[in-house]
């Protein structure tokens, strides 16, 4: 039940998402979803893909610095409050949200959250119903 | 192992017997036939017959790199220009380089004394030595060369060729021993782990001979991990025969100085007195047996100071300390003296920083530290970086008394030089 996302670490300085998004495209490997965030003079660019190995190998094979933070994508329902709901119950057992996304797709609301305490979150999550997806339920979106 | 038992493990009296023999030698040879010497001795009322003992040493005056460059291109030669063999230059980053000159002998001499580095490490015949320095006017390519082909190694003249080349002659050839700079060997340890390649398995690498640039222990022991092989800390300058002037043995705890080719002295560099035994100094050396173009006290401005106790393995020859800066490349931030070594220090002791990092300073004295981030230690979380290199800001604080300003940068995307590295970029107009 992991779900991986696939991190690029970047200068940041123009031409870098060109660079990276390059390699991806020439090796057929399709983004679900992305996330880029800045810090001074570096970035790092998140993706959800279809082809993980592949996309891997191929941004290694020109240099690139990868790795694959293991995240939670939690699927809530699609109306007021749901969002809500995941927050005020991780912080009933002090749980730090570090980055944290969402989005809707096909009318499915999903959560992306990173956090420290990864195996604790998810038990919670787990333990009040919530539904972590998988990578290949991710991509199936 | 050794390669001169004898003249290795003399004993001491019988050493500096050998060397007042030779400074005498050569100081007559100067008097003689250099004018730029003549004239020097000429001002301080000195003549060769007053050099009695070795320390009469301090009454000669000194060379420097300035003397060099205004008696360019032939004013120190001590032989006619027809029995040079040989010509070497220091680059100079600035103006005309420096010009050495090799005789028969002295191509001989350099040739004997670095085969005596190299079989002191443990190097046999059987080893295949790729030379992956430059050859051309720079002595760390021919100079070396040299000495292994004198031990009796296979040698491949590799020259600063593509990584993929060097690889490619390594496996191809079974290259057991490598001569190359530190901040090359670094990344050439990289460019094998993008190729998924272990030297351990893969590669038949024993040893690799590092030097021409200055580089600290811990650079040593990340090469020695990351190539997994024994690396020696190599010292010399074309001023003085290139590489194989100093040279660790087996132990790797300081490098013999030869002292029957060299008289060291270890001197303070603002005052030129000598430093006591163990005290950093300025390393200044007279060449006993160079014939074309022998140097009286030239003025190294490297910094190390003197191990006085021998060492294990018998050599008598005392050693050096790994060389601590060069007093050239000190750079004054804010009213404060720093070395690179000492960034470089703090640097490669964290395990999460990468294989290159340049220094930079601009404005009014911002000093910059870009490092690389080593390949497993990025996690995915920009809070991760910023978190290191906010850890890295207080070591290096704590180490020079200047706050700089950190940024760790993906693997590759500082600038590899194919000749020297060149760690600091000092962008202040002055």
């Amino acid at each position: 039940m992991s779900m991986n996302l696939l991190a690029v670490f970047v200068e940041n300085k123009p031409g870098q998402t060109a660079r990276v998004t390059r390699i991806l495209a020439e090796n057929g490997v399709n983004i679900c979803w992305v996330t880029i965030a800045s810090s001074g003079h570096f970035g790092v660019m998140k993706f959800l893909v279809d082809k993980q190995e592949q996309a891997v190998a191929s941004l290694r094979a020109e240099g690139l610095m990868v790795s694959l933070p293991e995240v939670l994508a939690v699927e809530v329902e699609n109306k007021p409050g749901s969002l809500r709901g995941v927050a005020e119950l991780l912080e009933q057992h002090s749980i730090n949200l570090d980055n944290c996304s969402g989005f809707v797709a096909n009318n499915r609301a999903i959560l992306v959250v990173e956090t420290q305490a990864l195996a604790e979150a998810r038990a919670v999550l787990e333990q009040q119903g919530f539904q972590l997806l998988s990578q290949e339920q991710m991509q199936r979106l | 192992m050794f390669w001169d038992h004898e003249v290795e493990t003399l004993p001491r009296p019988g050493l500096e017997k050998l060397q007042l023999e030779r400074l005498q030698e050569t100081v007559r040879r100067v008097a003689a036939r250099v004018p730029f010497y003549q004239q020097r001795f000429a001002q301080l009322g000195l003549k060769p017959d007053d050099i009695q003992s070795l320390a009469d040493v301090r009454r000669l005056p000194f060379t420097t790199t300035g003397d060099l460059r205004t008696t360019y291109p032939h004013g120190l030669l001590a032989v006619e220009p027809g029995q040079a063999v040989r010509l070497h230059t220091s680059s100079g980053t600035t103006g005309k380089p420096k010009a050495l000159f090799f005789s028969r002998r002295d191509v001989e001499t350099a040739a004997d004394q670095m085969a005596r580095s190299l079989v002191m490490t443990g190097l046999t015949p059987n080893d295949v030595f790729q030379n992956m320095m430059g050859y051309g006017l720079f002595t760390g390519g021919l100079v070396m060369h040299y000495g292994a082909e004198r031990v009796g190694c296979l040698v491949i003249p590799a020259g600063p060729g593509t990584s993929e080349r060097q690889l490619m002659l390594m496996q191809d050839f079974g290259t057991t021993a490598v001569h190359i700079l530190p901040s090359y060997a670094l990344y050439f340890a990289g460019f094998l782990e993008q190729k998924g390649l272990d030297p351990r398995r893969d590669l038949k690498l024993r040893k690799a001979y590092v030097g021409a640039e200055p580089h600290t222990e811990e650079t040593r022991q990340r090469i020695e991990q990351a190539l997994g092989c024994d690396v020696y800390n190599s010292y010399g300058l074309t001023e003085m025969n290139g590489p194989g002037v100093a040279f660790e043995c087996e132990h790797k705890a300081g490098l013999h100085l030869w002292e029957d080719n060299y008289l060291m002295e270890i001197i303070n560099p603002a005052t030129a007195e000598p430093t006591r035994n163990g005290e950093v100094g300025e390393l200044v050396l007279t060449s006993l047996r160079r014939e074309a173009m022998p140097l009286l006290r030239y003025r190294t401005r490297d910094l190390t100071s003197l191990i006085p106790e021998l060492c294990a393995c018998g050599r008598t020859h005392r050693r050096l300390n790994r060389i601590a800066g060069r007093s050239d490349d000190m750079l004054i931030v804010r009213g404060v003296n720093i070395f690179p070594q000492q960034i470089e220090r703090v640097l490669m002791a964290v395990p999460q920083v990468g294989r290159n990092y340049v220094i930079q300073i601009e404005g009014l004295d911002n000093l910059t530290v870009k490092a690389e981030l080593s390949a497993g230690a990025f996690d995915g979380k920009v809070e991760h970086v910023a978190a290191l290199e906010q850890q890295l800001t207080e070591k290096l604080r704590a180490e020079i008394w200047v706050r700089p300003k950190v940024e760790l940068v993906p693997a590759g995307a500082l600038p590899v030089a194919e000749g020297k590295a060149k760690r600091v970029i000092d962008k202040r107009v002055l």
